[in-house]
């Protein structure tokens, strides 16, 4: 029953998103939207290398954004060096393109987690966790103290149109970065994706499954969960390398809780348990956090209705839901079960639509007019008892598909 | 005769209980030395010290003429010293071809190599596959290990205990709840790892002890209580009444 790939279908993926990043910039035009797309591909990384620790290793973190952060910072000052070579033209980073930053990034995230990872990986569980919400608000706060390395409040700046250029690979705008972006997002990708296949990524797993066991067949857990936490660091902070270049601007809040929050809500939309869960996870949540808060003030709670939807009806995350539903169909059974699944789904879109309709109603009643529902061509009033009446029947008819869909699925198994 | 195994006075204490109370042991090379013993005498926490799984209080082991009690399990493990356990501890979510591999990569000296697939790694892939067909898993190659029926979960313990290839391999209980097809087949199995290895088994079924030892020791509320053949255990008077006395009766 050995499933062995042929290579083509092994190479199928890379090739496809290779020409999806090539024809992006041929269909999307706009600084805002290539920046959103920027943004996604630092975001991908992020959550990406949050997920070498989470779902592959065991290990639930609360700190990442501290590689992200350092590998971030460690860019922009290689970016400054970069430019204050340029003055005289001497020296190792006056041949820095700034192309490379990220590869400043990662060594610099792995650095920081190769010094101060190994107390941490003693255990997993509840201890590793707290200890890296202590490493992360200690590291935000501590951050505060260095104003030469961290620029205080306002963060450090710089700019990119520095040093040598490689191959005509100009920086000016967001359609320039797009090129950087989609180089390192797919190099970085590929490397991540690369590492689960070698004996460490394996042995990550198993440490992961069952750290007792681990030490009868040779290898004490410490040491596997340090490497996978040096390998995490250092992705981390590749994307914190690329978001500096994106930016050219690096602030403390790029170390915080809030930016540790952000991967692994991504990490957990996307599944924990598929590897390109959380690509899918960095995009859902990238484009939500960019595209909603222009349109909506509620836009924070919008995220988080969705991670706590994903919790309740998707444990495993979308990722895992793709999974299953490909599964499926290689078993050939997908159109029994299809009706059940689409069921839920659209239970969940019915209850999530109410849940919007009471959010924006009461936005509106405590702020005012919010632009979302004028997007949606909406013109509710609030004070009206047949608008809410439509919001009862959302919910009624979502909990009722839920109800059915869930009997029927029941039925099947 | 060389000693694979030389246990002196080993004792262990959880808080005020003694739970092992002064073991002396000498396994041979070679040999298949099953231990016996009631329920909770203390089976399963002698394995966990000769293993490394918990430190002795007192007393000492000897594998191959070095001192091993009191190192860590991985430190055991690399001097050619493995066991399975008496409940099943596999790594759920790999495949039972991974479980299998990461099983060899300590031997193949691979483990912490990023720089290159598991699937390049030979000699691991080599004895993970021969390992698959001695288990009789060659089937159930790509399921989940958490998902295997429990016989087959029980083959894997044996598999990945087997599959690092240790010299000295200690089984607990490797037959426990298994139907009598089943008990069978793995009687078979277990007479293929003990070949050119010595092995230390804890066993309940009788007749697979019989079956399968050169030597027993009859272990009763932490001490040794006989060592010998099984002819002689089986004639012992101390054991009879001990031991085997209930279910002689
Ligand atoms: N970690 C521990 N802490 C405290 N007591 C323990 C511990 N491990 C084992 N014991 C106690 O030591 C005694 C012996 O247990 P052990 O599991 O070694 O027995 P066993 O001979 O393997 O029994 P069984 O045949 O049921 O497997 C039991 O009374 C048990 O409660
Ligand atoms: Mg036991």
């Amino acid at each position: 029953m050995s499933l062995r790939v042929s290579p083509w279908r092994a190479l199928a993926p890379w090739l496809i998103s290779l020409l999806v990043l090539l024809v992006i910039p041929m269909l999307v035009s706009g600084n805002g939207t290539f920046s959103i797309i920027n943004l996604i591909a630092i975001n991908i990384v992020f959550a990406l290398s949050y997920n070498m620790l989470l779902g592959q290793g065991g290990m639930l973190s609360f700190g990442h954004a501290v590689f992200f952060g350092l590998g971030a910072y460690g860019a922009i000052h290689g970016m400054n060096l970069i430019g204050d070579a340029g003055y005289d033209g001497q020296g190792f980073w006056a041949h820095f393109p700034v192309y490379l930053l990220p590869l400043v990034g990662f060594a610099t995230g792995a650095l920081a987690a190769l010094l101060v990872g190994w107390p941490f990986c003693r255990r997993a569980g509840t201890a590793f966790a707290m200890i890296t919400l202590g490493l992360g608000e200690l590291v935000a706060a501590g951050s505060q103290m260095f104003p030469t390395v961290f620029g205080g409040e306002a963060g450090v700046f710089s700019n990119r149109m520095v040093g040598p250029v490689w191959f005509g690979l100009e920086l000016a705008q967001p359609a320039d970065v797009y090129w950087f972006s989609a180089f390192w997002v797919l190099l970085a990708v590929f490397a991540m994706w690369a590492f689960t296949r070698t004996p460490l990524g394996r042995l990550s797993n198993a440490v992961r499954d069952n750290a007792e066991r681990l030490q009868f067949i040779g290898y004490p857990p410490r040491n596997l969960r340090f490497l996978v936490f040096i390998a995490a660091g250092g992705f981390a902070g590749l994307g914190g390398g690329m978001a500096a270049v994106n930016y050219e601007i690096v602030t403390p809040e790029s170390l915080g809780l809030l930016t540790s929050g952000l991967a692994l809500l991504m990490a957990a939309v996307g599944g924990l348990g598929v590897f390109y869960g959380p690509i899918v996870g960095a995009i859902l949540v990238t484009v939500m956090n960019s595209l909603l808060s222009d349109y909506t003030d509620a836009s924070i709670l919008y995220v988080g209705l969705v991670f706590l939807a994903v919790v309740m009806f998707a444990p495993s995350g979308l990722g895992g839901g793709i999974e299953q539903v490909r599964q499926a169909w290689r078993r050939g059974d997908l159109a029994a079960h299809l009706p059940g699944w689409l069921g839920g789904a659209l239970a969940v879109v019915l209850i999530a639509l109410g849940l919007v309709g009471t959010i924006e109603l009461v936005y509106q009643l405590s702020h005012g007019r919010d632009k979302l529902a004028q997007v949606l061509g909406l013109q509710p009033d609030p004070s009206s008892p047949l608008v809410w009446l439509g919001v009862v029947a959302l919910f009624a008819a979502g909990f009722g598909v839920a109800r059915a869909s869930k009997n029927y699925r029941e039925a099947r198994s | 005769m060389s000693h694979a195994l030389v246990i002196d006075d080993l004792k262990k204490s959880f808080g005020p209980a003694e739970v092992i109370r002064g073991v002396n042991l000498r396994v041979e090379k070679g040999e298949v030395h099953a231990v016996i013993g009631p329920n909770g005498a203390g089976k399963s926490t002698f394995f966990n010290l000769v293993s490394g799984a918990f430190a002795p209080t007192s007393g000492e082991v000897r594998l191959h003429g070095q001192r091993i009690d009191g190192l860590a399990p991985e430190k055991i493990q690399q001097r050619g010293l493995a066991r399975s356990f008496q409940v099943s501890n596999v790594f759920g979510n790999l495949s039972v071809f991974e479980n299998l591999r990461c099983a060899c990569f300590k031997q193949s000296a691979a483990g912490y190599t990023f720089w290159r697939p598991a699937g390049s790694v030979k000699r691991a892939n080599r004895r993970a596959e021969e390992v698959l067909a001695m288990i009789g898993l060659a089937e159930l190659r790509d399921s989940p290990a958490g998902a295997l029926p429990y016989a087959s979960q029980r083959a894997l313990e044996i598999g990945m205990t087997i599959a690092g290839e240790a010299d000295v391999v200690l089984l607990d209980e490797p037959t426990a709840g298994m139907s009598n097809t089943e008990t069978t087949q793995a009687i078979e199995l277990i007479r293929q790892v003990a070949e050119g290895r010595t092995l230390m088994i804890v066993e309940h079924d009788m007749g697979v002890v019989f079956e399968l030892a050169d030597r027993i020791s009859v272990l009763v509320y932490g001490e040794i209580i006989a060592t010998g053949t099984p002819e002689a255990i089986r004639n012992d008077p101390r054991v009879k009444e001990a031991y085997l006395g209930e279910e002689a009766a």
